[in-house]
């Protein structure tokens, strides 16, 4: 499998199992058992209200579980939560920092807190703040006050970052700077958990990615994996030259099904399917036109597994 | 939610409260609501107050009194006031309305240690504020010096306890800043009235006189102008002061909330 399995076979970072959180009525998190390995970048994915803010709040000893087990690096995060504040560094969605305070004034003080922290010139510098230092907080841009957030995140040297919804809000090309950033981070040896509801991020960034819903994992595996199990892998749409008996393909092993539209066909399945079906249809003498290739992503696997939509309805659009 | 926290994690150096002070400290100098009501307003009223009456007659309306003689304490609460009910609460309600606490409470460093930050400087300023008041009446207005220092120390501390009492138990049930300024408006004009700051007290009925002497302003006035007068102040403002101390202090402590 891929490089990143074998570092499970260590103790893991945090290891979750069977949180269950209930809000009055409202269970936010129902069975939710996860293994996050060190060094990894783990995330969560799912729609808004499906209780990933309510699983990493537990991890970082904000809420009390009102049922089920969590260690990170071995501690308890309600009882421990002095040691746990050491190793793990959180960036929270909807927090804020004093609007009046200068961003060099701001990492001072949370510099203060720790005995060993990192080194805030080069801080400020990886996350290009430099220019930044003494800026008003309430100055910045949406992109810079997420960077500072995940500076914040970053300066007590955690051996764990979790990051909610870190780039929520912020324009497409911001997000793919934080994004770089991030692999940054991974690279020092952070173990990230990252919650999300953008899947592009989640493709993008994470080593396992777990799907969840309703306060339930639905899976958990490398992103590819999860793409594998939504119909393996590709979806083929073409126009052919002429008519052809649909057991021409699905004699294929790389087909898995054919649908249909008018003069359209698609073909879906694992492996080299264009190449596949495109000698085929030779072999019998037509040519393909108007050929568009989907790779099946995560989206597919949520909806497969869910038979919903990641983004609901009046979400904001995917990146 | 409620949580127990360490007031003095180990783990945390203890110099990061000096960190959290001085931070408190700037943000107090760039939004001088707190320095401005309670320390700029009550020095700039002596000084007019002192001004206007500058002849320091004696006055049968005033139970014998000069204009500062009765305005001194009234300012002194005034400023106690300002401080406890808008100075600390609103920078406390606003932070945790803003998740500033929340954020904190995942570091090493207790939201506690902002309260406390909070709790000093305004004590700090407070104290500062008082004892500026008196030197300008005694210095600029010919006010005659405290009849007994140690009775208008008690008298300061005592006033200062109930004040900052009210102002925590704000700051722990507003859910945000607005409502802590609300709050705070709600008590501070009423209690303004009832510490003589528009009819003194020596002109009050007795009616209102009886409910004055259970105010926290109108006991605090009773004994600081006691101590700065006649001499050691009566007990009976002071067990006013004591008891609205200890209960709103108890009452915070029990709805204090960290987000």
């Amino acid at each position: 499998m891929n490089a990143r399995a074998s570092i499970g076979e260590n103790a893991p970072a945090i290891e979750i199992s069977h949180l269950r959180k209930v809000y009055g009525e409202t269970v936010a998190v129902d069975d939710v058992s996860l293994s996050v390995a060190e060094g990894e970048i783990f995330g969560i994915l799912g729609p808004n209200g499906a209780g990933k803010t309510t699983t990493v709040e537990c991890v970082i000893g904000l809420r009390s579980p009102d049922a089920g087990s969590i260690r990170v690096m071995g501690l308890r995060p309600r009882e421990d939560r002095e040691a746990l504040h050491l190793v793990v560094g959180a960036q929270l969605q909807a927090s804020a920092l004093p609007a009046r305070l200068r961003v060099g004034e701001i990492l001072d003080l949370y510099r203060s807190f720790y005995r060993r922290p990192a080194d805030v010139d080069e801080l400020v510098g990886v996350l290009g703040l430099a220019a930044k230092r003494t800026a008003f907080y309430k100055s910045l841009s949406g992109g810079q006050k997420q960077r500072l957030s995940i500076a914040l995140a970053l300066i007590g040297r955690p051996k764990i970052a979790v990051l909610d919804e870190m780039t929520t809000g912020l324009d497409p090309q911001a997000r793919r700077g934080t994004w770089g950033l991030i692999e940054g981070v991974r690279d020092r040896g952070v173990t990230i958990v990252l919650v999300t509801h953008y899947m592009e991020e989640a493709e993008r960034l994470c080593d396992r990615v777990a799907l969840i819903d309703r306060g339930r994992i639905v899976a958990i595996d490398s992103p590819a994996g999860l793409a594998q199990r939504a119909g393996g892998g590709q979806r083929v749409r073409f126009v052919p030259s002429g008519p052809f008996d649909d057991r021409l393909l699905t004699g294929l092993p790389e087909v898995k099904g054919i649908e249909r539209h008018g003069r359209h066909v698609v073909v879906s399945g694992p492996g080299e399917l264009v190449s596949a079906v495109i000698l085929a249809l030779a072999a019998a003498g037509l040519t393909v036109s108007d050929v568009q290739v989907e790779s099946a992503t995560l989206e597919d696997a949520f909806v497969l597994l869910t038979g919903r939509h990641l983004h609901g309805e009046g979400m904001v659009p995917r990146p | 939610m409620r949580t127990r926290w360490s007031l003095l994690p180990a783990s945390t150096p203890r110099a990061a409260f000096g960190t959290i002070v001085r931070n408190e400290a700037r943000l107090g100098r760039r939004q001088p609501v707190a320095l401005g009501i309670g320390v700029v307003a009550p020095t700039l009223l002596l000084v007019i107050i002192g001004s206007v009456y500058s002849d320091n007659k004696h006055l049968k309306v005033l139970g014998g009194l000069t204009y500062v003689n009765v305005y001194v304490p009234i300012l002194i609460g005034f400023s106690i006031a300002a401080l406890g009910l808008f100075g600390l609460p609103i920078p406390l309600a606003s932070y945790r309305q803003q998740g500033i606490l929340r954020r904190l409470s995942t570091t090493p460093a207790p939201p506690a240690w902002v309260l406390a930050a909070q709790l000093v400087l305004n004590l700090c300023l407070a104290a500062m504020e008082l004892a500026l008041l008196l030197v300008v009446a005694v210095a600029g207005f010919g006010v005659a010096a405290p009849k007994s220092p140690g009775g208008l120390v008690l008298a300061l501390a005592a006033s200062m306890a109930a004040l900052f009492s009210i102002g925590l138990w704000i700051s722990a049930i507003a859910r945000t800043e607005q409502a802590a300024g609300l709050l705070a408006v709600a008590w501070f004009f009423p209690m303004l009235f009832f510490a003589g700051t528009w009819l003194p007290r020596a002109e009050m009925p007795k009616p209102l006189l009886d409910i004055s002497n259970f105010t926290p302003l109108g006991a605090a006035v009773q004994a600081i102008q006691s101590a700065l007068l006649s001499g050691f102040p009566p007990i009976a403002p002071l067990l006013v002061l004591a008891a609205y101390a200890v209960i709103f202090g108890a009452l915070a402590v029990r709805f204090f909330r960290w987000e």
